[in-house]
């Protein structure tokens, strides 16, 4: 993804990569990532509530969706050991992260104690 | 109005939604976000009927959803909260509140499942998710090249370890006891794999790490003055399941151990209420078993829904 391609308000989660994270990170004041991969069951579970939250809360909450399976460098550098795992980032830096597969409204709640 | 509310999304769950909805009764079934069925984190099933190669948990149910959905099954994903006793059009019915909201039912087929059992031991908590799991399908790839262990003996036990030693570069086995009580064919596996190990006779006392685990700390069951530490960086634990049935335990009779009491045809303590699979107290809980369950309780629920609603139940309406 080159500089300045990112949607400014996206009502999807985005697909990120190893290299598009950072820019990401930047270019969004509140994001959070879902960390996913193909073969983790509760991952799959997760996905349809991210979806459901980013279409909701669109121009408030970013959400992203990165395959740590094919981005290992982004699992090894946020040290996730277990997924689904939310990484939240806020003005730029990590906030926090959310591990495991909960309801939406519980999930919403857990992300808006990083919001400030 | 339902006639049948199914609670759980797992094999005995499932199965059951398939038997009601092809026998018409208007069923719903309430999946729960928060503890999915333990088949789909099951890396593979060998044991189940007509997969001679084995399938995965996960496919496995995909495809029993999709053969209920077939009959017109519909599943809305919410958690339960509470089961009550109600009224309605002078009809002695169930109330099934959720987070969301509630659902009226004839009947209730609880089919709730289990959940993995915690080590209660300091660092066990703080470290979930940072070295500590549950599910080695779910974390497994996160541990290539390194060491980790895993606590407990049985079926579940050892499966998980065999399929975590694609990953890790170690994997030692802490168990209590001095031999498994998993299946024959798993321990032969085991004991035969080069990456596989085992600390006999041993207890967890701590999960040690500095933000991710890195060591685990035992003791000998015989002797506990006998410490030792493992260096490892993920500790995997499968020493048992606790019922999900917190919810239901003042409705109707379970054991001890919270698992529902049923008898042959999955009639609980409480009328009109159902129970299948993991949940319900019983001898062997695979998906076999709980499928004949959910086969029974289906049935059973449909005779009850048709008693209370004054049909006769006529003999060609069972084929």
């Amino acid at each position: 993804m080159a500089e300045g391609t990112f949607v400014e308000n996206p009502d999807y989660p985005i697909e990120l990569n190893d290299d598009t994270l950072d820019e990401a990170v930047n270019n969004y004041p509140f994001l959070v990532v879902d960390c996913w991969a193909e073969w983790c069951g509760p991952c799959r579970m997760l996905g349809p509530i991210i979806e459901s939250l980013a279409k909701k809360h669109q121009g408030d909450i970013v959400f992203a969706k990165i395959d740590v399976d094919k981005n290992n460098k982004t699992a090894s550098r946020y040290g996730i050991r277990s997924i689904p795992n939310l990484l939240v980032f806020k003005d730029g830096a990590k906030a926090g992260d959310i591990v495991g597969a909960m309801p939406e409204d519980k999930l919403l709640e857990r992300i808006n104690t990083f919001k400030g | 109005m339902y006639d049948i509310i199914i609670v759980g999304s797992g094999p005995g769950g499932l199965t059951a939604g398939i038997y009601a909805s092809r026998s018409r009764m208007k069923t719903l079934m309430l999946s729960s976000q928060v503890n999915p069925s333990l088949i789909t984190t099951t890396e593979i099933v060998e044991n189940y009927p007509g997969f001679p190669g084995g399938i995965s948990g996960y496919e496995l149910i995909e495809r029993f959803t999709q053969q209920a959905g077939m009959f017109g099954l519909e599943i809305v994903e919410d958690d339960v909260v509470s089961l009550e006793r109600a009224s309605r059009d002078s009809l002695d019915i169930w109330r099934v509140k959720t987070g969301n909201g509630s659902f009226d039912a004839l009947s209730v087929i609880l089919a709730t499942g289990t959940g993995y059992a915690h080590l209660n031991v300091p660092g066990e908590s703080e470290y979930t998710g940072k070295g500590v799991s549950y599910c080695a399908t779910c974390d497994g790839p996160f541990y290539r090249d390194v060491p980790v262990a895993v606590v407990g003996g049985g079926n579940t036990a050892v499966q998980e370890a065999l399929f975590l030693t694609r990953f890790a570069s170690r994997v030692t086995i802490i168990h209590r006891r001095d031999r498994l009580r998993a299946t024959r064919i798993l321990q032969e596996r085991a004991v035969a794999h080069e990456k596989i190990d085992f600390a006999w006779n041993s207890a967890v006392e701590e999960i040690l790490g500095e933000n991710l685990v890195n060591a685990v700390r035992i003791s000998d069951i015989g002797d506990p003055s006998k410490k030792k530490t493992l260096e490892v960086d993920g500790v995997f634990v499968f020493t048992g399941y606790i019922p999900n049935t917190a919810f239901v335990t003042n409705v109707v009779s379970c054991d001890e151990g919270g698992y529902v009491m049923v008898d042959t045809q999955m009639k609980t303590s409480a009328p009109g209420i159902f129970a299948c699979g993991d949940c319900t107290r019983k001898l062997l809980r695979q998906v076999i078993t709980a499928c004949g369950d959910g086969a029974t309780a289906a049935f059973a629920a449909e005779q009850y829904v048709q008693d209370l609603k004054g049909s006769a139940y006529s003999a060609w309406a069972v084929s």
